[in-house]
This record gives structure tokens, C-alpha cells and sequence, in this order.
């Protein structure tokens, strides 16, 4: 009879620390993490020593020193007294604002782009499959460079906007006129919309010196509200329908949970948008030198969001278009065979499946466009790099500082995307036996 | 007998046509213009987009000149051929303008044009001493490439001037050729190693040794691998060759480079890296980048999937950390911060600085890439290879990493194309980049001021030929290694 014999108990040889793989796991981690440790302290040295040939401090004290320079597009109430952090925290916002505007157009132009790209229509998609490889084998910069120049090189200067006597009399028009339906006027320094403003506003209060405007507040508590009764009547119509099997109807009575309250409130508060356009005496002459009313967009920040969202726009539309793809074309002819009509098809099998190939590379997209704001350096747009990373760094010569806190800034924004992309992926990842 | 009722036909009826909007033309454009209401509309915009497009662009483009000495010159042919009014592109700017689009400010080596075109006016001129030695007064100089220029032709002034960087390109592809194409002789491997040594030199100039003996560094690894090998193993004796060429290269380098050329003084003319500009610096840059990421990712891939704890932990948080950051960031982190990490007074080459942050960028991408690349492989894959006794390193080189780079390649080359892209953002660190570098430079020149569209759609489209041709050799690579039967 034979026994399994026991391995053979030997004892520990130093060889074994290399070639034995039960420990050259720690051998090399143990020397990874010496290495490393050696690489830190020399990294910390050198600034040290750096930092002291240079006579200069490592601390943060000065994000409380006076800014002393301005900004031109702040969200939030800044003036050159306020403090280098809240210059900082202005920039961070423009990021912030050109990243949510710039995501917003790419998904909207994405998603129509890639699903014409798919179109059975032979012009239709030969002309989407063009602008996807012209925008994506083109260095963004191009793209951010050229909506500048185009921008502030061809269109009209504010005097062309004037009504002179003359042309009152002659009954000619002036050189350059307000676009869509007079509401928008695009100068060569920058684009005016529409305020939106209030006859009976409801106040507002500064909170920890952020100014907090009651209206807006009311204006979104009322949408949310409706948004929560809209999804309260969906469930009720649900319950019906599988009740009796008749579903009622819904789209009018949605629509108006939705909109009804809102409008009524904006309506209370004396809703009307200001048109800019130059101030006029009574035979109709242009008085002044440059337009009133309006919210004035700057050129740097149309051309940094229109080059970004028109970029990204060319890879989300890959990204759709792979997704629908990867449906296997038993999906929709299931679907068919159901008796589901294309629209359905869509919305129940095709979407819900494809979404969830869809989004995650679409967050990461949405990451890219956030980091590639940072390209605002090219058109002098005051982010977070023209303020911290910029005017601040080079007035307070705070490099080390200025560039830590930059990157640890972005840092957490990409950590937050990506937090709530795997927490999506979670969500939805295909539950497996 | 009952009579033969059964017919059969002896001869086909010729087929009928098909009615005429099942066939043809007419069919083609029912189903893929006109299929419906929607399409319809569709087809309309399109047509209407193109229209716009093709009004805008032809007369533009046919009213091109090429022989201006400004933009206002330019725009005065424009009115006097075509009438008053008309549009034309001006690409006279680049014809002006495109060597330094190529090469930047790299300066052309008129020494080798002189003596190999105008051998007689030059050896009148005195020879290279007469010309161009140190004690020659400037103004000479400048009198002689004048002449030159004037009178050299196009294959002197720009093949011959440019002789040193246009063959470093060449050879590139001699270098990336046995990589791209595995029907060639595996031999040629050999020339892709050397080459960035060879490149090195012909591109910065200076003396032949240093290269040289930096390349010796890698002998003596090898040198001391295979003493060491039978000794010690392959894990120890790899560290001590490693340990070795750091050892060599730190305290050798500098006197062997030295008295070698004391000895044999041999070398090119120098040139500095702030002469280095538009494509000629995005080409150096995204080709060092590209072939330094591919290795550096793949060992982060490794590492993030590692069991070991802290090489996990130090790749993840190399990874993110870089991926987290936009590359700007990374670019001024060269450019302002490193004199802070190194030791004091030690600052070098800002090409060099940028290249290794730019690889490290490419190689956080990459290295997601592959790891999705690991991920697809089945874990079978993974268990044959240990049943079959390989160890770690034989089972990633022969099993999974071949499999695994190949599920990767669509993504390892788009990372590719979004870094050549990318290095057009090294302007921001005082670069010459053809985007915004050059074009900022031939902008601000009185006689192409105000001009945009030329040079942004030049440099556009050599962007978009190269990008695009990647893009395609992918497809290719793809199509041809693909063995499976989905």
C-alpha cells in the first residue's frame, strides 16, 4: 500500500526569499516598497533643499491674501479685493459651467449624430461618417483656435449694430442686425442673450458671502415638486393599467403637471426676457456706444465650450453607435414579432440594453471634456488654470502650492465622475445566474 | 390510350422587367433617399447642407493663390482675377511658411549645400573656414546663405538643408518597420533598437559618443546578465545588470564621453531644442511617447492586476492619479515644478522633460486599456498556462499577453492618436507646436496678419492624414489577426 508522502520538511534558506514563490512575493515587495520609500524621501529632499536655496515657504496662507486682479466672467460676486481662494473657487465654477454646457451640446449633437450615422439613409450617414473622422483625427486645440479666431475675425463690430440718422431717413438698414428673431446679438467681442428678468422678484439673502437668489430656489423647488407628482401620477396610471389593461392617457396630463405650475410662478413673478440691443431715441436713432440689456457671453467661453462639445460630440457618437450595434439583431426582430412598432422597439428593448454599454464609456467622455476645459489657456478664458493655476501662481510665485491644490482639484472631480460611473455600472451591470 | 394531357415548356420566358421603380437608379434612391417622410426630410437637409457647403467651398477653393508676397496682395489677385467681392484661399501663406510647419526653426545646413552644389563659390569663398568658422564676421555669413538661397533650387535648399532630420524620419520607418509588419526578416530588430540612439544624434547633434556610450550601458547589462545568469538566476543577475548600467551611466558616462572625443573628435553641429518646432516636434515627441508608453502600460496592467498588495496600490494610484489630471496640468508640472523635485541645480532638456510626462500620460491610458484587454481573456487561458508549468513571466509573454495586446489594439491605438493629438498642447510650455506655436508666428507677421482659415485647414489636414492613416493600419492589424471564427 502506498502513502501519500508529506513534503519533505526543509528549513528556511535565505535562497528561498528569491526563489521560492511562497515568499518571493514578499521579497519583492519589501524591495518595491524601499525603493519607493527611497524615491519619496529623495523627492521631499530635493524640495526641501529647493525650496530653501530659493528662500521660499511651503504653506497656503496666501489664498488669503488680496487677489488684486479681475476676472471678467464671475458667477458669483467677486471684485479685486476678494481673496485668491475666491478667485480660485470663480475658476473652478467657469470649469465647471464650460464642462456642464460643453457635456450638455456633445450628448445632444452625440445621440443625434450617431443614430443618423446608422441611418438606412445613404447621404444622410456618408455625411455624419465625415464629420465624425474629420472632428476626431483633428487635434481639439484646432477646433478651440479656430471657433476663436472665426469668432472675433468675421463677425460685426457693435457700431455695425447702430441706426444712424441717415439710414432712419434713407430707411436702409444697419450693416448688422440681431440673429435668431432679433434676440441674439453676436459681436466681434461677444455674444448677447437674453436676461431673463423678474417685475416682482422674491429677494435673496448672502449666505457665507454666496449670494442665494430666492426666485431661482422657488423656481426649482416648484419643478422638483411637479417632477415628484408627475412620477406619483405615472405610478397611479401604471397601477391601472395593470389593473385593467387599458392604460390612460398621459402625455397632455404630464405635460401639464410638469410646465402648468412652473409657468404660473414665473408669471407671478413677472417673467420677461430683456432683448439687448442698443438704446433708441424716439425717431429710432442708436444712442451710445455699445449695446444694453442682455447677458453678455464672452467669445472665449462660446469658442472653448462650441470647440469642446463639437469635439466630444464626434466620439459620442461612436460611442452610440457601437452601443445600438452591440444589440444582437434578434432583440428588435423579437421585439417585431411581439407586435411592438419601431418607437417602442426603441424605448423598451433596444435602449435599455444599449444604454448600459453606452454609458460608461460615455462618463469617461464626459471626464475627458471636464480635463480638456483646462485648454480654456489657449483662448485666455478664466478657469480654474487662468486663476489658480495662472494669474495667482505667477503673482504669488506659489508654484508648488498653486499646482497641488490644481491638480488635487481635478483630481476630485475625476474621482467624483468615476465614483458615480462604477456606482452606475453596479447598478446596471447584467445580473448573471 | 388516354391522350397526353401534361405540358411541359420546352424554352424559359425571357424574365419581365422589373417595373421601373424596382430597378435601377430609381430603386436605389426610393430605398436609401426616399424610404419614407422622415427620410425624405433628411435627405432634403443633407442635400441642402451639402449645397451650402460645396457654394461656400469651390468658388474658396478655386480661386486659390498660390504666388503672393502678403495677404493683401493675395485678396488684390483675388479682386482683380475674379471680380470684386469674390472669395479665395490665400495658400500662398503656406507655401510661404510650410518649412517651418515641418521642421520649425531647425536650422538648414547650408555648409552642405555650399559644398555640394556651389563647390566653386564656396572653395572661392574661402571653404567652411572662410564661411562659416568662428572668427568670420557675421555679416558674411549672412551675405553667402543669402546668395544661396537665392539661388539654390528646391531640392538643395529644403532635402539637402533639412538632410539630417528628414533622415531620421526615414529611417524610422526602417525602424518601425519589422514592428508593423511581421513578414519582414525579425534581423531588423536589431536597427529599431539602436535607432533612437541614431535619431538622437541626428536630430540634437553633438558628439557621436554620447549616444555611443550610452548604448554601451545596455552592453554592459547584457554583459553582466550572461556572466551572472548560470550564478546567481535570471531575477538577480537582471537587477545587478540593471544596477550596473545606472552605475555606468551615472559615473561612466560623462568621462569615457569626454575622452573619446578628445581622442576622435567627431560629431554633427548641435542644435537646441527650442529650434525644434511644428511637425518635426510632434513627430519626436509622439514617437518617443508612443514607443515608451507601450512597455511602461503594460507593466502598470500588470501591477494593477499583480496579487501583491503594493504594487497593486502604487500602480492603481499612479494610474488614477494621472488620469485624473488634465495634461496641461502635467505639461506645467515640467515646466515649473520639476526644478523643485530634483536635486538643486539640476535642470535639464524641457523636450526631454515633457516627453517622459507625456509618456507617463499615454502610459496610465494604455496600461486601462490592456487591463481591459486581461480582463476579455477567459480564465482558462490563464490556468493552461500554469498547468503547463510556465512561470509567471513565460505565461505573460507567450500566453497572455499576446491574446491580450491583440483584444487591445483598437484602444491602445486610439490612446495613440489622442497623443500624437495631444502634443500639440506642449505649446502652452513654450513650444513651437504647428497648431498654435508656428500658426501664432506666421499670424503675427505684418503680411499674414488677419489671415485664419489657410493654416489652421494646413495643419489640419496633416494632422488628420496621419491620425487617420493610424486609425486605418488598426483595421487593418485587427482585420489581420483576428483568428477566431465569431
Amino acid at each position: 500500500m502506498a502513502f501519500v508522502q508529506e513534503a519533505p520538511k526543509e528549513g528556511f534558506r535565505l535562497s528561498m526569499l528569491i526563489y521560492d514563490t511562497r515568499y518571493r512575493a514578499i521579497t519583492i515587495q519589501v524591495v518595491v516598497l524601499f525603493l519607493f520609500l527611497l524615491f519619496l524621501s529623495w523627492l521631499v529632499n530635493n524640495t526641501i533643499a529647493n525650496l530653501a536655496a530659493k528662500d521660499r515657504t511651503f504653506d497656503f496662507g496666501f489664498l488669503w491674501m488680496r487677489a488684486g486682479y479681475d476676472i471678467n466672467q464671475t458667477l458669483i460676486p467677486y471684485t479685486n479685493d476678494s481673496t485668491h481662494m475666491r478667485a480660485a473657487v470663480i475658476g473652478l465654477l467657469n470649469t465647471l459651467l464650460s464642462a456642464l454646457v460643453g457635456c450638455t451640446i456633445a450628448t445632444v449633437l452625440g445621440v443625434v449624430i450617431g443614430v443618423l450615422r446608422l441611418s438606412k439613409n445613404w447621404l444622410v450617414s456618408r455625411l455624419m461618417t465625415l464629420y465624425v473622422e474629420i472632428f476626431r483625427n483633428v487635434p481639439v486645440l484646432l477646433w478651440i483656435l479656430l471657433a476663436a479666431t472665426l469668432l472675433s475675425e468675421t463677425m460685426p463690430e457693435p457700431k455695425d449694430f447702430k441706426v444712424t440718422q441717415a439710414m432712419v431717413e434713407s430707411g436702409a438698414e444697419p450693416a448688422a442686425s440681431n440673429i435668431l428673431f432679433g434676440t441674439v446679438a453676436i459681436t466681434n467681442r461677444s455674444s448677447l442673450i437674453p436676461a431673463p428678468l423678474l417685475d416682482r422678484p422674491l429677494g435673496g439673502m448672502e449666505i457665507a458671502s454666496i449670494p442665494v437668489n430666492f426666485s431661482l430656489l422657488a423656481v426649482l423647488a416648484v419643478f422638483i415638486g411637479s417632477v415628484l407628482v408627475n412620477a406619483r401620477f405615472l405610478r397611479r396610471v401604471k397601477a391601472i393599467q395593470e389593473e385593467t389593461g387599458e392604460r390612460p392617457v398621459t402625455w397632455w396630463k404630464s405635460l401639464a403637471i410638469l410646465f402648468v405650475p412652473v409657468i404660473a410662478l414665473l408669471m407671478a413673478m413677472g417673467f420677461h426676457l430683456e432683448i439687448p440691443g442698443f438704446p433708441t431715441d424716439a425717431s429710432g436713432v442708436s444712442k451710445g456706444f455699445n449695446f444694453k440689456g442682455g447677458i453678455e457671453v464672452l467669445h472665449s467661453f462660446s469658442a472653448l465650450t462650441l470647440a469642446l462639445a463639437l469635439y466630444t460630440a464626434a466620439f459620442i457618437a461612436e460611442i452610440v453607435r457601437s452601443g445600438i450595434m452591440a444589440i444582437a439583431r434578434g432583440q428588435s426582430e423579437a421585439a417585431f414579432a411581439l407586435g411592438l412598432r419601431p418607437a417602442r422597439t426603441m424605448r423598451l428593448v433596444i435602449l435599455p440594453q444599449a444604454l448600459r454599454v453606452i454609458i460608461p464609456p460615455l462618463i469617461s467622455q464626459y471626464l475627458n471634456l471636464t480635463k480638456n476645459t483646462s485648454l480654456a489657456i489657449a483662448v485666455s478664458y478664466m478657469d480654474l488654470r487662468g486663476t489658480l493655476g495662472g494669474i495667482t501662481l505667477n503673482q504669488t510665485g506659489k508654484e508648488l502650492e498653486c499646482m497641488l491644490l490644481m491638480m488635487g482639484i481635478y483630481l476630485v472631480i475625476s474621482l467624483i465622475i468615476s465614483s458615480v460611473m462604477n456606482a452606475f455600472n453596479r447598478a446596471v451591470k447584467l445580473k448573471e445566474r | 390510350m388516354p391522350k397526353q394531357l401534361t405540358y411541359v415548356r420546352g424554352e424559359m420566358l425571357a424574365p419581365k422587367e422589373p417595373p421601373l421603380r424596382e430597378a435601377g437608379v430609381v430603386k436605389w434612391l426610393r430605398e436609401n433617399l426616399f424610404s419614407g417622410p422622415l427620410n425624405t426630410i433628411l435627405t432634403l437637409l443633407g442635400l441642402l447642407a451639402t449645397a451650402w457647403l460645396l457654394l461656400h467651398l469651390v468658388p474658396w477653393l478655386m480661386h486659390s493663390v498660390w504666388n503672393a508676397g502678403s495677404l493683401g496682395e493675395c485678396r488684390q489677385i483675388i479682386a482683380a482675377t475674379w471680380g470684386e467681392g469674390a472669395t479665395g484661399a490665400c495658400w500662398a501663406v503656406v507655401r510661404e511658411r510650410w518649412p517651418q510647419y515641418i521642421f520649425g526653426f531647425y536650422p538648414q545646413d547650408f555648409a552642405l549645400i555650399a559644398r555640394l552644389s556651389f563647390a566653386d563659390q564656396y572653395a572661392a569663398a574661402g571653404g567652411y573656414e572662410g564661411v562659416f568658422g568662428a572668427a568670420v564676421n557675421g555679416a558674411v555669413r549672412e551675405a553667402f546663405i543669402a546668395d544661396l538661397r537665392a539661388n539654390a533650387g528646391l531640392f538643395d535648399l529644403y532635402v539637402l538643408g533639412y538632410w539630417r532630420p528628414i533622415l531620421a524620419f526615414v529611417l524610422m520607418f526602417v525602424a518601425i518597420a519589422p514592428v508593423l509588419f511581421t513578414a519582414l526578416p525579425r534581423k531588423m530588430i536589431w536597427f529599431s533598437l539602436l535607432y533612437p540612439a541614431l535619431a538622437f544624434w541626428l536630430l540634437w547633434g553633438g558628439t557621436v559618443w554620447l549616444p555611443v556610450v550610452a548604448l554601451l550601458g545596455f552592453a554592459v547589462m547584457g554583459a553582466v546578465f550572461t556572466l551572472l545568469k548560470d550564478q546567481l538566476g535570471v531575477p538577480v543577475s537582471a537587477g545587478l545588470g540593471l544596477v550596473a548600467a545606472v552605475l555606468w551611466w551615472l559615473f561612466a558616462q560623462a568621462p569615457v564621453t569626454a575622452g573619446l572625443q578628445s581622442a576622435l573628435p567627431f560629431g554633427l553641429a548641435s542644435v537646441d531644442s527650442d529650434q525644434f518646432g511644428g511637425f518635426l516636434l510632434s513627430i519626436v515627441i509622439g514617437v518617443t511617447a508612443i514607443s515608451a508608453s507601450l512597455p511602461m502600460g503594460i507593466l502598470l496592467a500588470l501591477g494593477r492586476r499583480s496579487d501583491m498588495l503594493l504594487v497593486r496600490t502604487l500602480s492603481v494610484g499612479f494610474i488614477e492619479f494621472i488620469r485624473g489630471v488634465p495634461l496641461i496640468t502635467l505639461l506645467f508640472t515640467a515646466s515649473l515644478l520639476l526644478q523643485y523635485f530634483l536635486p538643486p541645480g539640476n535642470n535639464f532638456d524641457i523636450i526631454l522633460r515633457v516627453i517622459i510626462l507625456v509618456t507617463f500620460f499615454a502610459a496610465a491610458y494604455i496600461a486601462e486599456v490592456i487591463r481591459g484587454g486581461l480582463a476579455a481573456l477567459p480564465r482558462g487561458q490563464y490556468e493552461a498556462a500554469d498547468a503547463l508549468g510556465l512561470d509567471y513571466w513565460q505565461a505573460q509573454r507567450l500566453v497572455v499577453m499576446p491574446q491580450a495586446l491583440k483584444i487591445s489594439i483598437p484602444g491602445i491605438v486610439s490612446s495613440f492618436i489622442g497623443l500624437f493629438k495631444d502634443t500639440t498642447l506642449v505649446a502652452f510650455v513654450g513650444l513651437m507646436d504647428p497648431l498654435k506655436g508656428i500658426t501664432a508666428v506666421v499670424r503675427a507677421d505684418i503680411d499674414w496678419k488677419g489671415i485664419y482659415w489657410e493654416p489652421y485647414i494646413f495643419a489640419g489636414t496633416l494632422f488628420f492624414i496621419i491620425c487617420f492613416g493610424m486609425s486605418r493600419y488598426s483595421m487593418w492589424l485587427e482585420r489581420k489577426l483576428k483568428t477566431d471564427h465569431r
